[in-house]
């Protein structure tokens, strides 16, 4: 293990002081998730953040399997499952008929939240083109995917959001092959290429950043994208209890650094001016990487110092 | 008073939709359903038409964007055709399941490959067990009134499901015809405003669309058998509503001179008018036939169609596909009506033919080559050809 590079105070903040988030839980206990996970660690911030008057999209996945065995349900705002890869779709018709009946005075004019919620695989591959569209359309949906790279609810199979390198059951690494051979879709970037207000990356190891862009996200007009960090401890091969040290481990090497773009500004809500750690620390705790020759990890670190870098300048252009 | 006006079909159905005031359009451009949804993009772009417009980038996301709104509580309308239709084809049967009353005009075209804008019905055929109301029109007065009882029927609380109306691609669509367009008070009672069970609101939270876990999957698919079941007293009340306001009365089945009728065609859509004609030609000839519309094609009309066809002069119906089921009977109805009349005492034998695929015309020699298809299955007492079950096209080029 490498020295730990000191961290600023607001990253610990972020971590300890998470007294400071609303007590009211909407997306409530009782689920079937696993022990330790991402994602419903995630969306219990998330619905902190966007409250009462939300109504919640949901693709079909993990989330949506474990919240809504009839009869049980664990949401306790308005909740839509339609398919997989539609859940950008959905949204898109829900706020349309929301403002019709507003404006037409059906129903009371209030601020209603609309979230779409879909898994890496409902978003960077299957759900896309709807993703896509939705944000081209303007809608006043925020749209977030939690991402747990790869299809763990049927099985972990590889998909487009899966990382380099990593084992899966339709990437497997074996006598010739390390894995997944090619890099991670980057979703966010590609929803910030379609020029709407608000794109971030989060992760539930750092909540109250999480619930601030989440809030952000809701008070500007018009679509957002948030991309979850989302670790999984069934489908990545670490114990439970490492969640949320995985996920910090993940932004503190750099692996998934994040930020925030707000009209084409970017700004890194989590910064590390003393340097990043070594990318070993976070893939060698993880059974999915276990297998990875050095050459490889080593072409993982210099992607991962090359991406950051670059991200830094984004900042520094855009933040002129 | 309504105005009887020259006016393309299209545009006809697309008033319908504002005149039923809807609140959310969701449609994807696909020929020939296109004027339907530039016309609507129009009203809304003048403030003619109170809607959200939805420019959706697919078809799945058209009927996808119309569930979320129906289920938000808005009254909703979409229109498409063939390879739209296919592309939808997942979130139609969600649309049904989570009982949301979309309403769809469908200009039924061929299905690719090869590719064919034109008309015939394998696009709706491929969606018959999907859950939904699906009507007949044939001419362009029958696609207004539909479209407009369309919304009475599936968001009628004893109802709730989407309704689709078929009406045939070009020959409808793209034809100017003279329609009884009713003025809009006079249409404005007809259709209350859209009351939804239930809908997303936070003041009400709802979970829609859980998972069916085996234990209540059955009992789920039971209560929507039931529901499409029950839909049926709703479908012909609000006929029969439509009757006593508007004077034009809408059957689930339509005969034509079938009195004294030994040899009835049985079909859907446009060609019905042309088989009339062709029934009054062979009339004059002095031959017993006569014609049968089976407009209501889900919720299934089986009274109806054993009181049209059984216990009667008729001994032998002709039933007329737009599409066919390949390795199978003919097409999907003629299969139906044939099972359909199995259990009865007294029934006429079915055949079935194929025609008018893909924008094929059917002329008079056609339909009266039908008619002499079913006659000759009369008098021989078995389908023509050495294989009988082959399926018959008529008007194949050999």
């Amino acid at each position: 293990m490498s020295v730990v590079a000191k961290r600023p105070k607001e990253a610990y903040l972020s971590v300890f002081a998470y007294r400071m988030a609303p007590r009211e839980e909407y997306f409530v206990r009782g689920h079937r998730a696993c022990q330790g996970c991402g994602p419903a660690l995630g969306l219990r911030h998330i619905m902190k953040a966007a409250g009462r008057d939300t109504i919640v999209v949901n693709a079909t996945g993990c989330m949506e399997i474990i919240c809504s065995p009839y009869p049980y349900t664990s949401w306790a705002v308005p909740w839509l499952h339609v398919a997989f890869e539609n859940a950008a779709a959905v949204a898109s018709g829900v706020d349309a008929a929301i403002k019709a009946l507003q404006r037409k005075g059906r129903i009371p004019k209030k601020k209603i939240n609309i979230l779409a919620i879909a898994g890496d695989g409902g978003t960077a591959d299957i759900g896309i083109q709807a993703l896509s569209g939705m944000l081209a359309r303007w809608h006043n949906v925020t749209y977030i995917c939690y991402d747990n790279e790869a299809y763990m609810n049927t099985g972990v199979q590889g998909s487009s959001s899966t990382p380099f390198g990593a084992s899966t059951t339709t990437t497997p690494a074996g006598k010739v092959s390390f894995g997944a051979g090619y890099w991670k879709k980057n979703v966010a970037a590609i929803a910030a290429a379609h020029d709407v207000p608000y794109v971030a990356t989060a992760c539930p190891s750092y909540p109250l950043d999480l619930i601030r862009k989440v809030r952000r996200s809701f008070e500007l007009e018009g679509p957002a994208y948030i991309h979850l960090f989302a670790v999984c401890p069934t489908g990545w091969g670490i114990p439970p209890e490492l969640t949320v040290r995985m996920g910090r481990l993940a932004v503190e090497t750099g692996i998934f650094p994040l930020y925030e773009v707000e009209y084409g500004r970017y700004k890194l809500t989590i910064d590390f001016p003393q340097g990043l750690r070594p990318v070993e620390d976070y893939l060698r705790q993880q059974r999915r990487f276990r297998h990875l020759p050095p050459e490889v990890i080593e072409q993982i670190q210099e992607r991962v110092t090359a991406e950051y870098e670059r991200l830094k300048k984004m900042e520094k252009v855009t933040q002129e | 008073m309504a105005k009887r006006r020259g006016i393309e079909v299209s545009i006809a159905i697309a008033e319908a939709a504002r005149q039923a005031d809807v609140d959310v359009v969701s449609a994807y451009p696909i020929t020939p359903q296109t004027h339907i949804v530039e016309h609507l993009a129009q009203l809304v772009a003048d403030g003619v038409l109170d809607a959200n417009y939805i420019t959706v980038e697919s078809e799945h996301t058209a009927m996808s964007a119309c569930v979320g709104a129906s289920a938000a509580g808005a009254r909703v309308f979409t229109s498409t055709s063939s390879q739209g239709l296919a592309l939808m084809n997942e979130i139609v049967y969600l649309a049904s399941s989570l009982r949301t009353p979309v309403v769809m005009a469908l200009a039924n075209r061929s299905l690719s490959g090869p590719i064919s804008i034109w008309n015939d019905h394998s696009d709706v055929m491929n969606e018959r067990d999907t859950g939904w109301i699906s009507i007949f029109a044939n001419n362009g007065q029958e696609a207004y009134d539909l479209t407009l009882m369309a919304f009475r029927i599936g968001e009628d609380r004893r109802v709730m499901l989407p309704v689709m109306i078929n009406f045939d691609g070009f020959i409808l669509t793209h034809v100017i015809e003279p329609i009884y367009i009713f003025d809009d008070e006079e249409i404005a009672g007809f259709i209350p405003p859209f009351e939804p069970i239930y809908r997303l609101d936070p003041d009400n939270p709802v979970t829609m669309g859980p998972v069916g876990v085996p234990d209540v999957y059955t009992e789920a698919k039971k209560q929507q058998e039931v529901a499409i079941r029950e839909s049926r007293p709703v479908i012909d009340e609000v006929f029969e509503e439509f009757a006593q306001r508007y004077g034009r009365r809408y059957r689930a089945v339509e005969t034509y001179r079938t009195e004294d009728a030994e040899v009835v065609l049985l079909a859907q859509g446009s060609v019905i008018e042309a088989a009339e004609v062709a029934v009054d030609h062979l009339r004059e000839q002095g031959k017993k036939v006569g014609a049968v519309e089976l407009r209501l094609w889900r919720p299934f009309p089986f009274k109806d169609l054993k009181e049209a066809l059984c216990g009667n002069t008729i001994k032998q119906v002709v039933v007329l596909d737009r599409c066919i089921s390949f390795g199978g009977q003919a097409g999907p109805v003629m299969s139906e009506v044939r099972s359909a009349l199995y259990h009865e005492p007294k029934r006429p034998m079915v055949v079935g033919v194929v025609a008018g695929l893909g924008g094929r015309d059917i002329p008079l020699s056609d339909y009266v080559k039908m008619f002499e298809i079913g006659e000759e299955c009369l008098r021989t007492g078995k389908e023509p050809g050495e294989e009988p079950e082959l399926v018959k096209i008529v008007g194949l080029r050999e």
